[in-house]
């Protein structure tokens, strides 16, 4: 069955583009700059989304995450650096991670399952997600994040907190995913 | 989505219903206006959006003029990765197949992921014939799904609902909502978010669409808001995934364009809050990917109306079309409403119906949608295509086929015009008959005693 209806689809494409213009593909835009990303202006537009956003020194992460988590026991993924976080056993109420790739001009954080960043559920199921970004990881725009990832690892882009505004399109925080959305910007 | 837009009357029967709601046109307008000046404003910010575009445009026209070649390498990629692909010729092959596969697991409920595809297909409806219980899990799906009513609109289905009337809904018909709901977006969402979580967890299969298919890696990507998209993409055991053949892109870095454009032009943000990416299956999933034909083919064939396939569901046009916001998606009799309903249902499912007939005439021509889809689709000139591969009646191509005989000789159109204006003093100012519909809502223009050619013969030489 499936096979008969790929041969008829297929042919049915064959006979309508035939005799078609050939297409080429224009790229007039903006490419991969190679550039290190504003963290500044990273930082702003993930606080347009209602993230809580620190910029800190390198040498002062640990303690900022200390700061944050002293009401909160976060999970740890696998391949998380300890000497950031390492908490004691209990029942958690968060997920920290690190990221792969963050973009300045839409306020962006990659997630490739990489070590510190766990499956996809680690950090969609929690109410509260503390993510990590290295500066050196905060690239200018799209095209440079998608040259630095690799397509068939299972990704997920987040800008912002889970919101919705099927609601009037009033935008809400919080649906389904972390309802809040803290990132540490580790400089230097 | 639980009830069917078959039957229904035309275009301007239902708009003139439509235009009476005074509390359907006032929502529309809000959320329309709003959603425009948010676009205007993030689309502004890139100063490269025309270059964006003309790639997006010629990204979309390559893909499509080699379709056969990408489709079979998104099928050896996916394959390669874990996961099977099927091909569905039309609705009914494409529900036989997602009904098949959820019942070899053995389950009769399945979670949605909001998907135009699977609307388009009534996937829901013929799941529920063979005992599937699919929930749709989008907040304004749910709404639409739960108030047993249509979508209105491509990205927000229920945006002629108001917080009061979604209040309302949710009371009647979503079990365990809290008696002193209130009408607040945030409690509304909440009480959504309670509704689902249990569901997200408990699921074993969940169905799905796709914004893109990356034909290089096999890739598929999903965008989305609330995180219900990354719960049922990632949480159950069994992913299925229906997906329009247009949906491809050839390259990974195709991507980049895309994701520029499609945030920007859909809900006016830099970014949506969630986007989901696998290849093949994923984390211990099992996959499968149902590559839908469905009509599309035979759009594809067409020289003109062909470009309605580079569509990526934005609704810019929606938003900025002055006859959607008076008129409602309702109106349109279809999943896909708005300027790009209007080219690409009579496409999809022919003009055989007054309905679908009637959709190419649901359009002033003004082209703000040209103006603002981001792939460039030229919706004015489709429409006027459309409107002349239409049946019309045999009086109507009498008549026409009489003007262009009169008017394609400037003898004829002079002779015409002496006569008319001899005959002036005897033409009704309301016509009879048939023909008295023009003249309920029009004057009659009068006919001058002389034309301007014979007036130029005579003046204009001296």
């Amino acid at each position: 069955m499936s096979a008969a209806a790929r041969e008829v689809i297929l042919r049915r494409i064959r006979s309508a583009v035939e005799g078609a213009p050939e297409a080429e593909i224009v790229r007039g835009y903006k490419g991969i700059t190679g550039e290190p990303g504003d963290v500044e202006l990273f930082a702003e537009r993930v606080r347009d989304y209602k993230a809580v956003v620190h910029v800190v020194p390198r040498a002062e992460v640990a303690a900022t995450i200390a700061g944050i988590t002293a009401q909160r026991l976060l999970a740890v993924p696998e391949g998380f650096p300890s000497h950031w976080y390492a908490p004691s056993e209990g029942e958690t109420d968060g997920v920290i991670s690190t990221c792969a790739v963050a973009i300045a001009e839409t306020g962006t954080i990659v997630l490739d399952a990489g070590p510190g960043q766990g499956t996809r559920a680690q950090t969609l199921i929690p109410d509260y997600h503390l993510c990590l970004v290295r500066e050196d990881q905060i690239v200018p725009n799209v095209p440079d994040a998608i040259a630095r990832l690799d397509a068939t690892r299972p990704l997920t882009w987040i800008s912002g907190p889970s919101a919705t505004s099927d609601i009037e399109l009033n935008r809400v925080e919080g649906v389904h995913g972390p309802r809040t959305l803290e990132v540490v910007i580790a400089i230097g | 989505m639980s009830g069917t837009f078959v039957g229904m009357p035309t275009f301007p029967k239902n708009a003139a219903k439509a235009v009476q709601d005074s509390q359907l046109r006032f929502n529309l307008r809000k959320a329309t206006h709003t959603i425009r000046g948010k676009r205007a404003s993030v689309v502004g910010e890139l100063d490269d959006w025309a270059e964006l575009r003309e790639a997006g445009k010629t990204i979309k026209d390559h893909t499509l003029r080699h379709l056969d070649d990408y489709l079979i390498q998104m099928e050896e990629k996916v394959t390669a990765a874990g996961g099977t692909v099927h091909w569905a010729r039309d609705a009914a092959e494409a529900n036989r197949i997602v009904a098949r596969l959820v019942k070899e697991t053995g389950e009769t409920e399945v979670v949605k992921v909001k998907s135009m595809a699977t609307q388009e297909i009534g996937l829901n409806e013929a799941l529920a014939e063979e005992g599937i219980n699919a929930y749709e899990t989008d907040l304004a799906e749910l709404i639409v799904q739960l108030g047993d009513d249509f979508p209105s609109h491509i990205l927000v289905p229920a945006i002629h609902r108001n917080r009061a009337e979604i209040r309302e809904i949710f009371l009647k018909h979503m079990a365990g909502a809290p008696k002193d709901l209130s009408d607040e977006p945030r409690a509304l969402a909440e009480a959504a978010r309670v509704y689902l979580r249990q569901r997200f967890l408990e699921a074993k299969v969940a169905i799905s669409g796709a914004n893109f298919m990356i034909a290089e890696t096999g890739t598929l990507v999903v965008l989305e808001s609330e995180g219900n998209g990354r719960m049922c993409l990632t949480l159950p055991k069994t992913l299925i995934s229906v997906v329009g053949i247009e949906k491809l892109l050839p390259t990974w870095q195709d991507l980049e364009v895309f994701l520029q454009l499609l945030p920007r032009s859909s809900t006016g943000e830099r970014m949506n809050p969630y986007t989901s990416m696998w290849t093949g299956a994923t984390e211990g999933q099992e996959f499968h990917l149902v590559l839908l034909d469905n009509g599309r083919t035979s759009v594809l064939a067409d020289k003109v109306g062909r470009q309605a396939l580079r569509c990526i569901r934005c609704s810019a046009c929606l938003n900025v079309c002055p006859v959607y916001e008076r008129a409602g998606g309702h109106a349109y009799g279809s999943v896909y409403p708005g300027p790009i309903g209007a080219i690409l249902t009579p496409q999809l499912r022919g003009m055989d119906t007054p309905l679908d007939r009637s959709l190419p005439y649901a359009s002033s021509l003004c082209g703000a949608c040209y103006e603002v889809c981001p792939v460039a689709i030229d919706i004015p000139a489709v429409l006027v295509d459309l409107r002349g591969k239409a049946r019309h009646t045999r009086a109507e191509k009498a008549g026409m086929a009489a003007a262009g005989w009169v008017f394609n000789r400037s003898k004829r159109l002079a002779k015409a015009q002496r006569f008319g204006g001899r005959m002036r003093k005897l033409v009704p100012k309301r016509l009879p008959g048939p023909l008295s519909g023009w003249t309920d809502t029009r004057d009659m223009p009068d006919i001058p005693a002389e034309s301007f050619r014979d007036w130029w013969m005579r003046e204009g030489k001296r």
